[in-house]
């Protein structure tokens, strides 16, 4: 891979607050037309290399370049040629939807006519037409975090910058904002995107990168990392005790190569339950016709993915369980069951 | 969510200051169409300021002015039209604080644009806001009150040219202090301390030779001084010229002063 494939390229990158050394010698490179994701727990660090990539921010030492231009030379060239969506959504409450887009476009020298199109253009294709003439505050949560997302739109950047794009949005919507990513990475957009969840990691990302303590602790595909973690789990609990044989057995024929289904006995569990690793969501389809051909009802049936934790156990040898989400997904469930909320 | 179709995206070259101007004002129509939105907001610039020349005139100017009310409307207004302008710009520091603590601003700063044009767009928005105080002031104290400009049109509208162009520059002092500031409560709090000693410790409101001479010296170097004589002078007759080259003395020093600390304390808060 020569350099110029890479639209992000970092190195060394320190940045420290007070006590807190926010970045401490980061590298970070993305190829061109590629996603990566930036995973990490709150703090990490995550935020802060966003903030430098995108010029908001100087970073105490190092070097990056987006784009091909020097982030700490010509910061003004590279706000040309990227966009970002921030944590907290950036639009003026005050304006409506078609004002906040059209301010960008004129900020961006578009002209009056051309500004008027593109909003006309990013608000039907982010499906807030008809909220287009409403003040930005009576939007909902999602619409607003579209909003912002088209904001950062309006130029055609190059580079595409999202920090934890779909924090705070519901399941439904934050596959509305995966779909978005998807379309901005085929026409041509390279997409580097922080997230909290392995899982939006895992649909969106060609490569990720885990950030802990301000440093990369591992840089990865997805497969990849996901070998180095361990698979997913699968956990069924009968409402009868007594057929858990039978849901060993069943568990057993869905199983990752070389694993066997085993009864939850771990400290803290609670009992009359078993799992088992499994390589997919395939598991799922299997055995759920499985359990009705045997007539075993459940309580629950969860598919547990390895969460960051593990990601975190498996990469540093230690637990952080305190602010770690869990990701956690509820199966299609026969009977009374349990789902575990999703996170 | 259908599929994108493309509009150019052409991008004349042309950078420097007329890209400034045509950034900040693309930013002033944003605060404008804010200001539109929370017409509220403009009670600082047209009920307070009549409430002021009213309370002063019937309440006060009796006794200040020995029973002779119509002559202290004559004195207070041209005065009071300056002390509103300056006391217009405080709001400027607070809405730009909240502006900030909102993320909007985080929007500009990853945006091509000169890090200087939020602030002079929101600036120059400010237009509108001292042109209103100037409007309300004279209309009502005219028409209502029985102040009459003893000059003319064109001094009249010097007065008003003057007032605006004073708080432009004045108002930088409270862009500077909402950058600095943690909270927009405290932006008015830090705002009011500063605008309220100049604005009384003037001759707006009586003769300074009334004053004791420590609160002369000070009258003597307030920049709210030179203004509210030229603004007398402009409207009601005496002489301008002096006073006039002072207050744009002072025009320069508060820009030269205050532009580059609200900016550096601009880009620090980033």
């Amino acid at each position: 891979m020569t350099t110029e494939d890479l639209v992000v390229r970092a190195e060394g990158l320190r940045k420290r607050f007070g006590k807190t050394q926010a970045l401490d010698g980061v590298d970070l490179s993305m190829r061109r037309g590629t996603v990566l994701g930036v995973l990490g727990p709150n703090g990490a660090g995550k935020t802060t290399a966003v903030r430098v990539l995108a010029t908001l921010l100087r970073p105490d030492s190092g070097s990056a370049f987006v784009a091909g231009v020097d982030v700490l030379r010509n910061p003004r060239e590279v706000r040309r040629r990227v966009g970002l969506t921030g944590q907290y959504a950036s639009v003026d409450e005050d304006l409506t939807g078609v004002q906040n887009l059209v301010l960008i476009g004129r900020l961006l020298d578009l002209s009056g006519r051309d500004a008027r199109r593109r909003a006309g253009e990013l608000l039907e294709w982010f499906d807030l037409t008809e909220a287009a003439q409403r003040p930005a505050k009576t939007y909902s949560g999602g619409m607003r975090r579209r909003l912002d997302l088209a904001a950062s739109l309006v130029g055609r950047p190059e580079v595409i910058f999202l920090d934890e794009p779909t924090t705070g949005l519901d399941p439904a919507k934050r596959e509305d904002m995966w779909g978005v990513v998807r379309t901005q990475v085929t026409s041509g957009a390279s997409v580097l995107l922080t997230t909290q969840y392995l899982e939006e990691a895992d649909a969106l990302a060609d490569e990720i990168v885990v950030v802990d303590h301000g440093r990369v602790i591992a840089h990865d595909t997805p497969d990849g990392l996901k070998r180095r973690v361990g698979g997913q789990t699968l956990r069924v609990r009968p409402s009868d005790p007594s057929r858990l044989p039978d849901v060993l057995r069943l568990l057993d024929a869905v199983a990752a190569r070389g694993t066997s289904a085993s009864l939850d006995e771990a400290a803290g569990s609670r009992p009359g339950a078993a799992s088992v690793p499994v390589t997919g969501d395939e598991a799922l389809g299997g055995l759920i016709p499985a359990l009705r051909a045997d007539r075993i009802e459940v309580t629950e049936l969860a598919l547990h993915l390895p969460s960051l934790d593990e990601v975190f156990h498996s990469l540093t040898g230690r637990r952080k369980a305190d602010d770690l989400p869990d990701g956690t997904r509820a199966g299609d469930l026969p009977g009374p069951a349990k789902a575990e909320e999703m996170v | 969510m259908s599929t994108m179709t493309l509009t150019p995206v052409t991008r004349p070259a042309g950078g420097g200051v007329t890209a400034l101007g045509r950034h900040s004002l693309a930013l002033a129509q944003r605060s404008l169409i804010k200001t539109t939105r929370t017409p509220e907001a403009l009670i600082d610039v047209t009920i307070q300021p009549v409430i002021f020349l009213l309370l002063f005139t019937y309440l006060f100017g009796g006794a200040i002015a020995d029973g002779n009310r119509h002559a202290y409307l004559q004195f207070l207004l041209p005065g009071m039209l300056a002390q509103s302008v300056a006391m217009g710009g405080m709001a400027l520091g607070q809405n730009l604080n909240a502006d900030i603590e909102k993320g909007v601003f985080d929007r500009f700063r990853s945006l091509p644009i000169s890090r200087a044009a939020p602030l002079v767009g929101a600036v120059l928005a400010d237009v509108v806001r001292y042109l209103t105080v100037c409007v309300v002031m004279l209309g009502f104290g005219t028409i209502v009150m029985g102040f009459r400009v003893e000059t003319g049109v064109v001094p009249t509208l010097a007065a008003v040219a003057l007032s605006i162009a004073f708080g432009l520059c004045f108002c930088w002092i409270s862009v500077w202090v909402g950058m600095l500031a943690r909270s927009s409560g405290a932006v008015q709090g830090i705002m009011f301390l500063l605008v309220l000693p100049l604005s009384f410790g003037s001759d707006v409101y009586v003769r300074t030779d009334t004053l004791p001479e420590v609160v002369q010296s000070f009258v003597a170097v307030n920049p709210i001084t030179p203004l509210v004589a030229t603004i007398r002078g402009l409207l009601t007759g005496g002489p301008v010229a002096g006073p006039l080259t002072t207050t744009l003395i002072w025009m320069a020093g508060l820009l030269a002063v205050f532009v580059p600390l609200a900016l550096r304390a601009y880009a620090r808060r980033a």
